[in-house]
Order: C-alpha cells, then structure tokens, then sequence
C-alpha cells in the first residue's frame, strides 16, 4: 500500500516479464500479496509432505487431499446431524448478534462515557474489570445465570465483543478537535445536531475499526460458547470430531472458521473504506 | 447592524499558580459595524482568548462580552468564525462543508445548494464544489472555511490566524480575496495575526496586544485596507511611505511591548 514509486516501478518492469509465464494471475498482487500467497503455498506443500511422508500418523495429520474430500463429504451428507453449511450458519448467526449486539451498546456507552463524566465514572471501572478476563473463565458463570440456550452464548461473544467497540468509540469521540465541535456550534449547532454530526461521523472510523478487532475476539469466543450444550455450530463440530479423533473435520473446522473470519474482516474493511474515505487523509 | 464590545474584561485560566497570569487583563473594545479590527501581538498574548470570548466558547472571568444590546452567551450563527487549520470536516465534500450551517437549520438542499455554490463563487472556488477536503491546498481549505462561515450570513466574521499555515505567496493573495470580500459583503471582522505588514495592510482598527498578563497597548485607526477595497493595487498601498512609517512604528510597538513582558517574567 505505502510502496515508493520507484519500487512500484521496477516491480512493475519486472512484471511484463512475468506476463509471459503462466504464473500471470499473481501479477495482479502487490509485493507483499506474492510473498503471503508464496507462504500460503508453501504451508500446504510442507503439511502435504509431512502427511506423504508418514512423518505423524495420518490419524494425526490427514493429507490436504483428505481434509478437501472431507469438506465435500461433510457439505453433502453433514456431520453429527448438520451439514457444514447448518454448522456455519448456526456459527455465523451467533457471531453476527453478538457483534450487532457489541455495536449498540459499545457505540451507545461510548458516547455516554465521551458526554458524561458520570457515565464515565460507572462505565470505566466495569469494563477495565470484565476485559481482561477471558471469557472461558466466565463461560461457567453465564451459564449458570442464563441457562444453556442461544441466549447465553451469543451473550459470552457479546461480552468478548464489546470491548473493542466500547473503547475504540470512546477514543475515537477523544480525538475530535475542539475547533471542529466549536465550528459546528458557531454555525448554531445544538447539542444533538454536534453528537450527530460532528461526533458520530468523527468517530466513524475508529468505531469500525474497533469492529474489525473485536470480530476477532468474537470468533475466539465463539468455540468456547459453542463447546457447552450446542447442537450446531462450528465450534461444536470441532468438538465433536476431536471426540471421535477425526482429525481430518477438526482440521476442516479450523479452516471453515478462519475462512469466514477473513470473508467477514474484509467485508469490514470494504465497509470502512466506503464510509469513511477520509481516514489516513488528514 | 450591532456593534461587538468587550468591556472591561478579565480571563484567568486554570486555578492556583496559574491564575496568576491573566490571559486578558482588563481589555476594551469594540468592534464597529462595517469596521477590520485586526489583534496583532505575539503568542501568549491573549488574541485567540478575546476570540473565543466574542464567539461565545468561552466566558470572562469578570467583566462584559455583549453584541448589540444582548450580552454574548454562547454561539451563535450571527457570530461566524474562521479557524487557523480550517476545521473543515473530512467526511463532507466541499460545497456539503460550505452548506452545513444551512443544514443545521433545516433548510432544503437544494436551497442551501445554492447558497453555498453562490459563496463559493464569491471566494472563487467555482467548480470545486464536489471535491474532498483533503484534495485541497491550504489556502483553498480557508476559502472554504470563509464560506462556510459566511454561508450562515452572520454580522461579525471572527478569523483566528486563518493566514497562519500558508506561504507567503498565497497568504498576499489571500489578504486580498478577503479584503475584498469584507468590501462586498460590508460585514465587521475581526481578524488575529501575528503578522505586523499583514495587520498594517488589512485593519481599518488595528489593536496592538502585549502578553503577560494580555492587554491591548495601541489602538490605531488606519485606511490602507480600505484603500485597496477602493480600487488601488496592493503594491501602490504597502509602498507609500506612509504605509512604511506606519508598519516601523507599529514594529517598534510589538518589539518594546514584548521586551517588558520578557522583563516581567
């Protein structure tokens, strides 16, 4: 992204002769795009030829090839009463609450701790209390108190969320200057209209990158919450094949999940980049 | 038209050992409808304090801040103000900057639309209107900032420094187009520098500001700017001895008044 014009430029020449050989698709990457698909590549050769090579036992380390057969098989005639598509559904549902869940209330109590010091008083000892405990050590606590329904664990991903969100909202409303709050009132802003249109777009970038972070803390969570008395889901799957030491679905669940994590993160930063054009331009 | 006074006012920030260095000290003055009144002085000296008290962000310690017959309570859109980096809002484009105090209000956007594109004409910044914030130079970006305060038609124009970050070139310019504008528009402005030919050629009041505690040491009726409103070339102004004498003098004014403050520290 932040590359000089004389490297661009010397990648670029380096390119049209790349534009002959059949590896042409990679020339629409960046530098840095080739190297991590290189990397990628060269993760599954290694696990492929550990596998060939019997290096662990394939009940340890199934072969790409058998976590890909796998994921057919899975998507087809499913594993422990869903297919894969009703595990990640059931995952993603909860991911989802959960995050537009953090959102609210993370931007809500931001802006509650930005505009009263009251809030502020009631909000920040809470929070700085609850954050660093990781949810599995709450996870008993929570289910205890709410049950072992769709409630409670969208509530502990929720709880892992939030943070992020809170904090960036807050930090981000912080940072506004106070000529551009002292600018809309001097144009006969009211206080809604400065929250509204000052503050709120202001912190917008900061808000979603707040989102990006937490959605990270929110897949983490989300195996733990699926672990207790869930029927569905990808963290459930998980479990449920590393109970029968089918590693190959284990494997295939790690992948599913980290595949819609990314789907989901750069869906965000596409989000990001349309709402606030603005960030890094000032 | 209203006239904008300061009466008698004194600003202590903070508490304990700072309080006892007033930002202003005892200040006077009022600013006449149609009049420049430009502050000129060193840093610390007290201007953006006065500014803020004309705009309403900030309230004196004692003493009166009144527009017209009311006294100045907060802010208000008859009170705009130009800011030294702008404050222009990046997730708004150009003319949706100029028009946001129209917005505030309410009205339509087709309406408020017209109205900005008219200031943005009157700055000439024709054509600009749907570009991004940041796509601007510095000077563009406080032409904007002039015509978005004057898109809400206030009676005063308070400009903090708004000349400050540019370069020479188009600082010059700049003194013009907004000489120019106050001219046309016959509004009262209230202009902070820290440039003594700058506040020479604009003022048609020129305040000359001491820090340490902030006071208004000279006040000096001058005719240049309104010269140049009238049709004469900037380079015939600033080269009649007059003009010279005038801004020696007021050189001899900022350079002795901040040598006792330097004596006082």
């Amino acid at each position: 992204m932040s590359d000089s014009p004389t490297l661009a430029s010397t990648r670029e020449s380096s390119l049209r002769v790349l534009s002959l050989s059949p590896l042409r698709f990679l020339g629409r990457f960046t530098y840095v795009g080739k190297v991590s698909v290189a990397t990628c590549v060269a993760v599954v050769f290694l696990w492929w030829l550990a596998a060939r090579l019997e290096v662990v036992p394939a009940m340890f380390l199934p072969s790409p090839f058998d976590v890909a057969a796998k994921f057919f098989a899975v998507w087809r005639d499913g594993f422990q009463d869903a297919t894969l598509w009703q595990h990640l559904l059931a995952s993603l549902g909860r991911v989802t609450a959960a995050l537009a869940g953090a959102i609210v209330f993370g931007v809500v109590l931001g802006f509650a701790m930005n505009l009263s010091e009251t809030a502020r008083g009631i909000i920040e000892p809470l929070l700085e209390f609850y954050r660093p405990i990781p949810p599995l050590a709450y996870l008993p606590l929570v289910i205890i108190w709410f049950g072992i329904g769709e409630f409670a664990k969208i509530l502990v991903i929720f709880l892992g969320i939030l943070p992020s969100v809170l904090i960036a909202t807050y930090d981000g409303l912080k940072s506004v200057s106070r000529d551009m709050v002292n600018a809309a009132r001097s144009l006969g802003a009211t206080r809604l209209q400065v929250v509204l249109l000052v503050l709120l777009p202001h912190a917008l970038p900061s808000i979603l990158t707040g989102t990006r972070i937490g959605l990270g803390t929110g897949w983490a969570t989300l195996v733990a919450a699926e672990l207790v008395a869930a029927t569905r889901g990808l963290g459930f799957m998980i479990k449920g094949a590393a109970d029968f030491l089918a590693t190959d679905v284990v494997i295939l669940g790690i992948l599913v999940i980290a595949a819609a994590a990314i789907v989901m993160e750069l869906a965000l930063r596409l989000i990001q980049r349309a709402l606030a054009p603005w960030q890094g331009h000032q | 038209m209203s006239t904008l006074a300061i009466k008698d006012v004194v600003v202590h920030y903070g508490a304990g050992a700072d309080e006892t260095v007033a930002a202003l000290d005892h200040v006077s003055l009022t600013i006449e409808p149609g009049s420049f009144v430009v502050a000129l002085g060193t840093s610390g000296c007290g201007k953006t304090t006065l500014l803020n008290l004309m705009a309403g962000f900030l309230r004196p310690t004692s003493g009166f801040a009144t527009f017209g017959d009311r006294p100045i309570e907060g802010p208000s859109s008859e009170r705009g103000v130009v800011f030294q980096h702008g404050a222009l809002m990046p997730w708004l484009n150009v003319i949706e900057n100029v028009a946001f105090g129209l917005r505030l209000k309410g009205i339509p956007r087709e309406k408020r639309r017209e109205r900005a594109r008219a200031m943005l004409r009157l700055v000439a910044l024709e054509g600009l209107e749907e570009r991004r914030i940041w796509e601007l130079s510095g000077g563009m970006r406080q032409r904007v900032g002039v015509a978005r305060a004057l898109t809400a038609d206030p009676a005063v124009l308070l400009m903090d420094e708004p000349l400050g970050a540019l370069d020479a070139l188009t600082r010059e310019q700049m003194q013009e187009l907004i000489l120019d504008i106050w001219a046309r528009t016959k509004k009262s402005v209230f202009f902070i520098t820290h440039g003594i030919d700058e506040a020479v050629f604009m003022a048609s009041k020129l305040l000359v500001m001491s820090p340490r505690p902030g006071r208004v040491v000279a006040s000096i009726d001058l005719a240049f700017g309104r010269q140049f409103a009238e049709g004469a070339k900037a380079g015939e102004v600033r080269a009649q001895p007059e003009f010279i004498a005038t801004r020696e003098r007021v050189k001899q004014l900022v350079f002795s008044s901040r040598q006792l403050a330097e004596a006082r520290l």
